[in-house]
């Protein structure tokens, strides 16, 4: 299956992508994460105001048959949520890389990413699997 | 890893392959919510090539399955196939099997979980009471076709009338060469049944069921929807709701226990509960705040006194919101009854419902 992965996008190695703004990063899963996964059925995301740093876990989407971890690509505090998924996760399904946003963080130091994957590298990194 | 005779049509369907029990196998082709609602609204056909099969023969068959088994074999007449279950010394439980009579009191068929069959195997071996023992799971190739179109398709291909056999009921028969035992058993509460087949015509037989099934809407199915199937039926399955120290009454299965009919290993342990009174139920719940309950998380009461375990969750594709099967002391069984499921530290309402989670 081909997957569309932006070229503007970073991206973590456990498929998050990352899109920068100055110093406000939006953050969603791939559309190979959702692949793997399957139907995303419930999401788990922080509040508003919550800290969260790169490389941690920040939140959680289930499948039918699964529980995921999400990692936070940068480290800064989350200032929007993309609400809508807690009662319908369809767009994380239809969208992943878009309308299926899960939160808006402005970043602490954007040193951090270089920490990050660019496309390149991503599509080698899902290439392998 | 084994693989099994129906590998390379997975592999052509573009089935996602996982490790299981030793095997590849798939865990989904398409999508597990489109593969689970086709087997509820159509006919979907599984591989189960991957689960035991044992085979007791000859005059110490019976009295040595009866007792191995907790269910009464002396009460199986040619052709038909009983639920059972294997009790340990301690009182746990070994594993959970189906036993086909071939022919009565002389030849048995145990079908047994693919994760348990090295186990199982010198279970039997060490407990044998002269029994002539095969253990044929690689001589066994078995396609599992359920939904409410699978009777159609089932005497489309084999050429039998199925409707008219009840359910646990079996035929011997022969297709396209090849010996075939046909079972109206399953594992997700819809009609259908579970065909044996010797490996060689296994891929066949899977191609025919495929073209001919186009007609009934047919697809194949994969394990991650074999297990939202069987849980929204709150079928039990081996390492979930019961395992080695499982025991049967606690696990809702003294249905299949037969203490009055004859003696079994370890019948004192096992019924002594009935005395003693249960310490633990196997229950269905829903949901009442937001999350899934998993495998593992703790239920707690209102004091977070942890008063059980999940041993199954998942989202239902059916009902559309999540399920979970649990152990929860007795007191907590009444449906209705109010506890909380610890998701990832959270405490999240929960309440006892009526089970199967579908009306079937």
């Amino acid at each position: 299956m081909a997957f569309h992965i932006p070229e503007d996008y970073y991206y973590t190695k456990e498929h998050e992508w990352a899109q920068v703004d100055e110093n406000i990063v939006t953050v969603g899963i791939t559309e190979f994460a959702q692949d793997q996964l399957g139907e995303v059925v419930y999401c788990d995301l922080p509040e508003e105001g919550q800290k969260v740093t790169q490389g941690t876990t920040f939140g959680v989407i289930e499948s039918v048959k699964a529980v995921s971890d999400l990692y936070s690509p940068v480290s800064g505090t989350v200032i929007e949520v993309n609400t809508t998924l807690m009662d319908d996760p369809s767009s994380l399904n239809d969208d992943p890389i878009n309308e299926g946003w899960l939160v808006r963080i402005e970043m602490d130091s954007e040193k951090e990413l270089a920490n990050l994957m660019r496309a390149p590298d991503y599509k080698k990194l899902i290439a392998d699997k | 890893m084994k693989k099994t005779p129906l590998y390379e049509d997975h592999i052509q369907l573009g089935a996602r392959m996982v490790e299981f029990a030793g095997w590849q196998m798939p865990i989904q082709y398409s999508n597990l919510k489109d593969e689970h609602l086709t087997v509820r609204n159509h006919v979907g056909l599984f591989d189960v090539s991957h689960m035991g099969e044992f085979r007791l023969k000859g005059p110490r068959a019976l009295e040595t399955l009866q007792w191995l088994t907790t269910n009464n074999i002396a009460a199986l007449e040619e052709d038909q196939a009983q639920y059972s279950l294997l009790p340990n010394s301690c009182g746990g439980l070994v594993d959970d099997i189906i036993v086909y009579c071939l022919k009565k009191n002389e030849d048995y068929l145990v079908c047994v979980n693919a994760a348990n069959v090295e186990k199982d195997w010198k279970h039997f071996q060490e407990n044998n009471k002269g029994a002539e023992l095969v253990n044929e799971s690689l001589y066994w190739a078995q396609i599992a076709v359920q939904g409410p179109k699978a009777f159609a398709l089932l005497d489309s291909v084999l050429k039998i009338n199925s409707a008219s056999m009840k359910s646990f009921s079996l035929k011997k028969l022969n297709w396209n060469g090849h010996s075939v035992i046909f079972a109206t058993t399953g594992y997700t509460g819809e009609k259908g049944g579970e065909i044996f087949i010797e490996n060689k015509g296994a891929s066949d037989l899977w191609k025919t069921l495929l073209q001919t099934g186009q007609d009934f809407g047919v697809k194949p199915i994969g394990l991650g929807a074999r297990d939202s199937l069987r849980t929204e039926m709150k079928m039990s399955l081996y390492g979930h709701e019961i395992d080695d120290t499982t025991n049967p009454y606690e696990a809702s299965l003294g249905w299949a226990i037969k203490p009055q009919a004859k003696d079994f290993l370890a019948k004192d342990i096992i019924t002594k509960v009935k005395e003693t009174g249960l310490t633990r139920s196997l229950i269905g719940f829903k949901m009442i705040d937001r999350g899934i309950p998993r495998q593992g998380y703790t239920l707690h009461d209102e004091n977070d006194q942890e008063i059980g375990i999940v041993t199954s969750g998942t989202h239902s594709p059916t009902l559309d919101e999540p399920i979970g099967i649990g152990y929860v002391r007795p007191e907590f069984s009444q449906v209705g009854s109010f506890f909380y499921v610890d998701i990832r530290g959270k405490k999240t309402k929960a309440s006892t419902c009526k089970t199967p989670f579908i009306a079937k």
